[in-house]
């Protein structure tokens, strides 16, 4: 688990058009900058919007990166409802604080 | 010359993104709140406004993450998000860098907040000056407290802190006003999107109206996760209002969970 470097990764491609403008045309060689393990690269690079969330993403962060993907915000919302669905409750970070599975 | 004016109010993206899709009387009553907040405001004829706000990973990372910060540009610039989305156009804020510095020294001599020369503002601050400096002219002094990556400020240092802005305030001949912007329980981004405790929000809002400030500051983080959701965090703005209008009594002006915007919106205003 590096949640923090996928935390990182999403939050520079939402914060910073170079980073993204080098995503768009060579997503493994931006990949290869941050300490991924398979699992989130694959979802990153799917993208995996429910299993981001899983794996502890916080929101903040992965609605932008759902924006950028081109999520309507009730899809983005869906993802993650059926993230939890597919992939059991969040793993790790500020959602698994009580239990992980959220609210509903 | 010393505190002016402070109030709170609430900052979701939605209030403006998603105004459209909101029930139209609850919204126009918000409105008219925040409006009326803005009269006041200006009645108090500040020479800046202070925002005390929670960025949510616009300017700050796990990197390095402050716990308290202040602005000390000569201008901002905001909003990051989608001009569409937000429902905000972008524009450049106006700061005021020789008054941030005095109050930077001040707040140092209790507290020690890290400080920016650069800063883009998200919606956690662009929704409230969108609708309390909606000309933009008043200088703005943007303050972060860090309600996003644990581990967060203890809520007796966000008392601190805003202790330590009155005092700055008073240390200064400008007329300084003062607004925090927050949740109180939401759950953004988040599958939750929506749910609002409005139980909890009361009863916190009670405290903070009335001064309570042992009960404000004895909240703890998972019970606000738990109760209050992640947004709950966010708890630490409206607190540092509190410990800045120390033995004051407040007044609620609005408050009513409103789902599509994802928090329940409120606006009050402290006796300063």
């Amino acid at each position: 688990m590096s949640l923090y470097y996928v935390q990182k990764l999403l939050y520079q491609l939402n914060r910073d058009p170079r980073v993204r403008e080098r995503f768009e045309k060579d997503r493994d060689e931006v990949l290869r900058d941050y300490e991924l393990t398979d699992e989130e690269i694959a979802a990153i690079r799917k993208p995996d919007i429910g299993l981001l969330y899983v794996m502890g993403v916080n929101g903040q962060i992965l609605m932008h990166y759902a924006a950028m993907c081109g999520y309507e915000w009730k899809e983005y919302i869906e993802a993650m409802r059926e993230g939890i669905r597919k992939h059991g409750p969040v793993r790790a970070g500020l959602y698994a604080m009580v239990d992980g599975k959220g609210a509903v | 010359m010393s505190l002016v004016f402070a109030g709170v109010c609430s900052h979701a993206p939605g209030i403006t993104g998603r105004a459209h899709m909101a029930d139209p009387a609850l919204r126009d009553g918000f409105y008219a709140s925040l409006e009326r907040m803005r009269e006041a405001l200006e009645a108090a004829k500040p020479d800046a406004l202070i925002v005390v706000a929670a960025e949510h990973f616009a300017n700050f990372f796990m990197n390095n993450m402050p716990a308290y910060c202040i602005g000390m540009g000569a201008h901002y610039e905001g909003p990051i998000e989608d001009e569409k989305w937000l429902g905000i156009r972008h524009t450049r804020v106006p700061g005021y860098p020789d008054l941030s510095r005095r109050i930077i020294r001040e707040v140092m001599q209790t507290v020690d907040t890290a400080y920016a020369e650069e800063w883009k503002f998200d919606h956690g601050i662009m929704v409230p000056l969108h609708f309390l400096t909606p000309r933009y002219d008043l200088p703005i002094i943007p303050v972060n407290i860090n309600c996003q990556g644990p581990p967060l400020t203890p809520l007796h240092r966000a008392w601190e802190f805003g202790r330590a802005l009155r005092r700055a305030a008073e240390a200064v001949p400008e007329r300084i006003a003062l607004v925090g912007t927050g949740g109180i329980s939401h759950w953004p981004a988040t599958p939750d999107s929506g749910k609002i405790n409005e139980e909890w929000d009361r009863e916190f809002l009670d405290r903070f109206i009335n001064d309570r400030r042992d009960e404000m500051i004895s909240y703890t983080d998972e019970e606000t996760y738990r109760d209050g959701g992640q947004g709950g965090f966010e708890i630490r703005t409206f607190i540092a209002v509190a410990g800045a209008t120390e033995g004051k009594k407040g007044e609620l002006w609005y408050y009513a969970p409103i789902p599509i915007f994802a928090v329940g919106c409120t606006v009050a205003v402290k006796e300063v």
